[in-house]
């Protein structure tokens, strides 16, 4: 293979986490770790159970934060499954709902959506306004485009404090990252 | 030989490409723009959906930044053609197919032990040189922001 123009370059996330992303775990942790994803990639959908135990196994270190990439080329429903987790975020549920598609393989249609609203007591007429709603159109948009920036290269990317992590994906590994994560945090004081 | 560097002349190609198109270099450079010349190893290889997804979820910013996207790899245009519906990547792949390999060996990323191009993105300036020479390892995709980096780079120093 050619050497030629080979450089190692960090990826790093171009827009901070702020207020506005859908987090769980403490705030003030000294580990965030971003996801960008996708409701209809197989590959996040196989994510979602290892970052429930990740977030279980250092519970007060670690904030989880889920960005959207919704690769719309070939996959149909993404866009609107991130969506309609935005539109329950209106109404609190964000991650029940997040927790619901992951749960729920292949069940993205635009009946299914509502039947996930429904059966988490949403206010469907104000859930139905808020699908429409192209502010939240531009949010997923804008968040796709800055993950782009950042150097999301597919779903899931992961990014470890600001960093993108190429490592192995399995709970051991990432809990590991997870680790030095924090030590080099605690030694940036 | 190396993959092209920066600075020198993009050699000039023509090729099937998917959607029924032929689509020569020149041709693209004559509209102005910048065309990103991005090679891959293969069609429905692990890593490719992925690298070619993200081009074509990032086309609007390309856009944006004055360029144009096409991709080639050595396989056959029935094959890239299925590739791109597969995907619904709008943007042209091109078959260089026949002689095997002979764009990518042009650019210096043709692998003849595999017989693949390697994962090699340039971006080509109207003028048909080359300002952005990157060869990737086959198995790490790289991604886009590379590219709209050095794009914007590009910008900057014309302004």
């Amino acid at each position: 293979m050619s050497e030629a123009h080979q450089e190692q370059q960090e990826h790093r996330l171009r827009a901070p986490v702020s207020d506005d992303d859908w987090s769980r775990g403490p705030a003030d942790a000294p580990v965030t770790l971003v996801e960008y994803l996708d409701y209809e990639c197989p590959h996040c959908q196989a994510m979602h159970p290892v970052l429930e135990r990740l977030g279980h196994a250092h519970r007060d270190k670690l904030r989880l934060v889920v960005r959207h990439f919704p690769v719309a080329s070939s996959h149909p429903h993404a866009t609107d499954a991130a969506l309609a987790a935005e539109a329950a975020g209106r109404q609190g549920k964000f991650w029940d709902v997040h927790d619901l598609l992951f749960g729920h393989p292949g069940r993205l249609a635009p009946e299914d959506l509502l039947n996930h609203a429904r059966q988490l007591g949403l206010d469907l007429r104000r859930f139905e306004d808020d699908l429409n709603d192209p502010q939240l159109t531009r949010k997923i948009e804008e968040q796709k485009r800055q993950g782009v920036r950042s150097g999301v290269n597919g779903t899931p990317t992961l990014f470890l404090n600001g960093v993108r992590y190429d490592g192995p994906r399995d709970v051991e590994s990432l809990s590991q990252a997870v680790a030095e994560a924090g030590k080099a945090a605690d030694l940036r004081g | 030989m190396p993959a092209l560097e920066v600075g020198t002349k993009a050699p000039d190609f023509e090729l099937e490409a998917s959607g029924e198109r032929t689509v020569g270099l020149s041709a693209m450079l004559k509209e102005g723009k910048n065309v990103v010349v991005a090679f891959y190893p293969a069609a429905f290889s692990p890593v490719c959906g992925d690298e070619l997804s993200v081009f074509q979820e990032a086309l609007d910013e390309f856009e944006r930044l004055d360029a144009q996207v096409i991709a080639i790899s050595v396989d056959n245009i029935w094959s890239v053609d299925a590739f791109a519906r597969a995907k619904g990547i709008t943007f042209a792949l091109l078959a260089d197919f026949h002689p095997k390999g002979a764009v990518a060996e042009k650019y210096g990323v043709m692998n003849s032990d595999l017989g693949l191009a390697e994962r090699a993105l340039f971006i080509v300036d109207p003028q048909g040189v080359i300002r952005y020479s990157y060869v990737s390892p086959m198995l790490e995709n790289p991604g886009a922001d590379r590219l709209l980096d050095a794009l914007e780079q590009m910008r900057k120093k014309r302004a």
